[in-house]
């Protein structure tokens, strides 16, 4: 049967065409598809592999930034508390400071005053007394007119004068 | 449903009416239709491409024909030969050399000249070779022109890339041992290409396609025979070993060699089977389909009703046969490459490790 029966010039003819589909195929055809398809997903794991160690590090570095960002509240913790300390040190310082300063002035005051005082007391004395003696001089102008009298006062006043004297050295 | 019902009969009723006119001719001339010259004449191969008649012209391309006779080479168009013989050669009618090319030796009888004409199978599978080397080089270009890391494929690539993909990783990485398939992957592609490419061509009922090449035993066979040499030639010691001292009883194997004879029988039976398969599947899927087609003509004689709701089913068969063709056309071609690759991957084959004979 016919149909069976290969034909040699078909068979020829054939194997000629299969021949060079198959030459220029296996040159030039298929194995740039198949390298290039190759590269492509070689290219691909790559970036995914690259992509889940950037997955893995970006993990990392959260940790990393979590833990320095608690390192840094902490530090800001003591910072803050060691500032307050200083603070309240400084603070408590110049008080102190302030209040020794305050002292001391007052008491340079009170020294001064003092002195005032006495230099004041001291003029007033004197003035006293210089008023006293100038009262004393008319009164006694006008006194000592007669000896009796005169002898009476002198006697006083003497004895006045030592009882103050004897007062001050006393005193 | 309903609106399938009556879609049908509307169909039925057009063709019902639009018949009578073509019936009423047909019935009266009353030509006998010969099925199996017209089915035969579909699927074998011819000198000239027969594209249709047009009232009683036919529309043909003529082909070159080469031979070599006894008068040395002969090279002329096939129209030559429809006013009889050409240069001592001319088409036999009947007998041995149906349809093909004979001339008459001393004795009157008709011998065969060696004959390499261009049939309308050869320019068929030259027309479908050239359509798969521009298929594969116009995707391979796409490549060369384009950076792949950067782009995804376009165009013919982008339709091309995942077939070869599909056969590459899943028939010939499967099949064949890592080291090696790299080496078969551009045949075992081309050949799924090729058939791939010719099955479907051969679907297609104008020019330039139609031509019959798959279907035809010539064809498969210059295939199964460069399987049969890809697995052979390179095929390593432990296939042999297993073929011709296989791993069985002794006394299957020394008086007479029972296992390695059909080992040996097995080693031509399998590209022989890859052979028949493709042919007898391509062959058999047109044959049936042209039958249909025929059941058109052959009921002209029955009368307009019969040949009306006829022509009807053997339309609707035709096309459930088409869609049919289309799944063989690629499962042949995934079939033929897949064993072939699994043929390849078994003459390459390690002994499995810790094995004792």
């Amino acid at each position: 049967m016919s149909l069976l029966m290969p034909d040699s010039g078909l068979l020829f003819w054939m194997l000629v065409i299969f021949v060079v589909v198959l030459a220029v195929l296996a040159k030039w055809g298929f194995p740039v598809i198949t390298s290039m398809v190759e590269k492509r997903k070689n290219y691909i794991d790559n970036s995914l592999s690259k992509a889940r160690q950037a997955d893995e590090k970006m993990a990392g570095i959260m940790k990393e930034q979590a833990r320095i960002i608690s390192e840094a509240r902490e530090e800001q913790n003591r910072i803050l508390k060691e500032a307050a300390e200083a603070r309240n040190n400084i603070i408590s310082q110049a008080r102190d400071q302030a209040r020794d300063e305050a002292a001391k002035l007052i008491a340079e005051a009170k020294v001064q005053i003092e002195a005032e005082k006495e230099s004041a007391l001291s003029q007033i004395r004197s003035q006293v007394a210089l008023i006293s003696v100038n009262v004393a001089e008319k009164v006694i102008r006008r006194e000592l007119a007669d000896d009796k009298a005169q002898e009476d006062l002198i006697r006083r006043m003497v004895d006045e004068s030592l009882k103050i004297d004897a007062d001050n050295a006393a005193n | 449903m309903n609106r399938v019902t009556r879609y049908f009969i509307a169909v039925f009723s057009v063709l019902a009416l639009a018949w009578p006119v073509y019936a009423g001719d047909a019935s009266a001339e009353a030509p006998q239709v010969d099925i199996k010259s017209m089915l035969f004449g579909h699927i074998g191969d011819s000198y000239e491409w027969h594209i249709t008649t047009v009232g009683d012209k036919d529309i043909v391309i003529p082909l070159p024909v080469i031979v070599h006779s006894s008068t040395g080479w002969h090279c002329f168009l096939s129209s030559r030969l429809e006013d009889g013989p050409y240069e001592g050669l001319y088409c036999a009618s009947g007998g041995r050399y149906d349809g093909k090319i004979v001339e008459r030796d001393a004795d009157g009888n008709e011998v065969r000249p060696f004959d390499i004409s261009i049939t309308k199978n050869v320019a068929g599978l030259m027309i479908n070779g050239l359509i798969v080397v521009l298929l594969i080089l116009g995707c391979s270009r796409w490549y060369r022109k384009h950076d792949v890391l950067n782009e995804a494929p376009t165009g013919l690539a982008a339709v091309i890339e995942p077939v070869v993909t599909f056969i590459n990783d899943d028939v010939v990485k499967n099949s064949i041992p890592e080291e090696h398939s790299a080496r078969y992957a551009p045949y075992l592609l081309t050949v799924f290409f090729f058939i791939l490419v010719n099955n479907l061509m051969g679907i297609v009922p104008v020019f330039p396609g139609g031509a019959n090449t798959t279907g035809n035993i010539a064809v498969t066979f210059v295939l199964a025979l460069c399987t049969f040499v890809a697995v052979n030639l390179f095929a390593n010691r432990h296939y042999w070993k297993d073929i011709f001292w296989p791993a069985v009883p002794w006394w299957l194997k020394v008086p007479v060699p029972l296992i390695p004879f059909t080992e040996l029988l097995g080693v031509f039976t399998k590209p022989f089977a890859l052979m028949i398969r493709l042919f007898a599947n391509i062959m058999a899927g047109h044959a049936v389909i042209l039958s249909f087609v025929s059941i058109i003509f052959l009921t002209v004689q029955m009368g307009p009703v019969v040949n009306g709701s006829m022509s009807f089913i053997s339309v609707i068969f035709g096309i459930f046969m088409d869609f049919l063709e289309l799944l063989v056309a690629f499962i042949q071609a995934y079939v033929f490459t897949m064993l072939s690759a699994v043929f390849i991957g078994l003459a390459h084959e390690k002994p499995e490790a810790g094995k004792n004979d």
